[in-house]
């Protein structure tokens, strides 16, 4: 086995320390290592998104990392959504839209949208539909997602409720407005 | 799915990381953005069992303009180049493809270096540079060298880089005045890989007439292709739909597709063929200053 590498990771606003393989997969990490299942294993080819998370304020696909690549680096799962039990707007607007049936692409995409929305406040509807094209939701026929998004983008803009930690996580740029 | 099992080296300049390269040779890769060679080593048609890791090199991920000519550092990820506005004003064969690389997510973290190493057949900016005849700059502890466009790609997935070289920057020069281009791309579903795309760019003159063209093809062959003979036809010609239609034959005529589960050898040199036609009329159009969105087949 290769030599392992010790890594630094602050995720949800919380830092983790691990020797971990190099060839360690990040959703693996998150998961196994952090313990943090809310991120998905779906196809394990970069195709349906369902483990996407966001790293240094970028969605990024779990499962084509490497947890050694995101030393040092800060990262926001679904789990880093919610506070005190009230959940995050974009939460909100997917439950009021019916953005999920089953629920197993959600997380993937909450963080899909919570990362474009951070650089885009007043998306179009087309431009929604753009982004969501690398994560794949098999229950919904994509209408109540787009919806919720669009939806989420208001509310974030409006909002003013107390909110979790993800400011804190998102990196560079900030994931509230 | 799992990678084999790797040593790993997270480098901080390119004179380390070729070194290592020069040391481990063919059993090193270098890791940047990782979306084309992770997959390839979770599939394990990649095996290292070494892993470079450029990825934290400082100041390579820059897209500037200098003297109106493009310049793209190797860690430029494929959105960077997107976000970066003149791109879309003075390379907009450039903005299509790029836009319609993997989705939003791998382009979040791909870059340009990563894509053009990896030199997938059907990979979007091989077409680019070959369109946009880029120069690309390569580096090793030996030195410097440039490498034109026509030269980079040697085979499928394998370029002309040297086994201890690593690319750095890519140069697009500065477009001419009243030249555009135009990328399309035929995919079987959003974010794939080309079945066949085509990017054309066009220079004309006043009256009208053709006054430079350059063509290139993803996905139609082992290696990315430039059409020759079908853009010194265009050559001082005006753009004709019987001219074009000769241009078109002569863009079937170079291309060499593999049939595969994106479709047979017949229906890719047809595709290739309408999508050059099509690509025509965008890059003429948007030579007279209109704005239009580069419609991709699906």
């Amino acid at each position: 086995m290769a030599a392992k590498r010790r890594i630094r990771v602050t995720i949800n606003g919380q830092i983790y320390e691990h020797e971990v393989e190099p060839r360690l997969l990040l959703i693996d990490y998150l998961r196994d290592v952090a313990g943090l299942l809310g991120t998905h294993y779906g196809c394990d080819t970069t195709s349906c998104g369902a483990c996407t998370i966001i790293v240094d304020g970028r969605s990024a696909k779990s499962c084509t990392r490497f947890a050694v690549q995101a030393d040092g680096q800060e990262i926001l799962t679904v789990e880093g959504l919610a506070c005190d039990g009230r959940l995050h707007p974009i939460q909100e607007a997917f439950r009021d839209h019916h953005g999920l049936q089953c629920g197993f692409c959600t997380p993937g995409f909450l963080m899909t949208a919570l990362a474009f929305l951070s650089e885009t406040p007043d998306p179009s509807k087309d431009q929604i539909r753009e982004v969501l094209a690398g994560n794949l939701c098999r229950c919904t026929g994509y209408q109540g997602i787009v919806d919720a998004v669009e939806d989420a983008a208001t509310r974030l803009k409006t909002g003013t409720r107390k909110r979790g930690n993800a400011g804190s996580a998102a990196g560079a740029k900030p994931l509230m407005r | 799915m799992y990678p084999r099992a790797f040593e790993y080296f997270a480098v901080g300049t390119v004179r380390e990381a070729s070194e290592l390269l020069a040391h481990y040779a063919d059993e090193a890769r270098v890791l940047a953005g990782g979306q084309s060679l992770i997959p390839l080593m979770k599939l394990r048609l990649a095996n290292p069992s070494h892993i470079i890791d450029i990825g934290n090199i400082l100041g390579l991920d820059y897209v500037e303009e200098v003297d109106g000519a493009l310049h793209v550092g190797a860690l430029a990820t494929h959105a960077a180049v997107l976000e970066f506005a003149d791109v879309r004003e003075g390379w907009p064969l450039m903005a299509d493809a790029v836009s319609v690389i993997g989705d939003h997510q791998v382009r979040n973290w791909g870059t340009v270096g990563g894509a053009l190493a990896e030199a997938d057949p059907a990979g979007d900016w091989g077409a680019v540079i070959l369109a946009l005849k880029a120069r690309i700059r390569c580096a090793s502890s030996r030195g410097e060298r440039w490498l034109a466009a026509a030269d980079f790609f040697a085979d499928a997935y394998t370029t002309q880089l040297a086994t201890d070289e690593l690319i750095t920057e890519i140069v697009f020069r500065a477009p001419k005045r009243s030249s555009a281009g135009a990328y399309l791309k035929l995919e079987r579903r959003a974010g794939d890989f080309a079945v066949v795309s085509v990017g054309v760019q066009l220079s004309l003159t006043e009256a009208g007439l053709c006054e430079e063209a350059s063509i290139a093809l993803a996905a139609a062959g082992l290696t990315p292709i430039y059409a020759e003979e079908a853009a010194s036809f265009l050559a001082g010609k005006e753009l004709r739909s019987d001219v074009i239609d000769e241009a078109a034959r002569r863009v079937a005529a170079a291309t060499q597709p593999l049939s595969d589960i994106r479709g047979s050898e017949d229906y890719k040199r047809a595709a290739a063929q309408a999508l050059f036609k099509q690509a025509v009329e965008v890059a003429v159009r948007r030579s007279r200053g209109v704005t239009v969105e580069a419609a991709h087949g699906r």
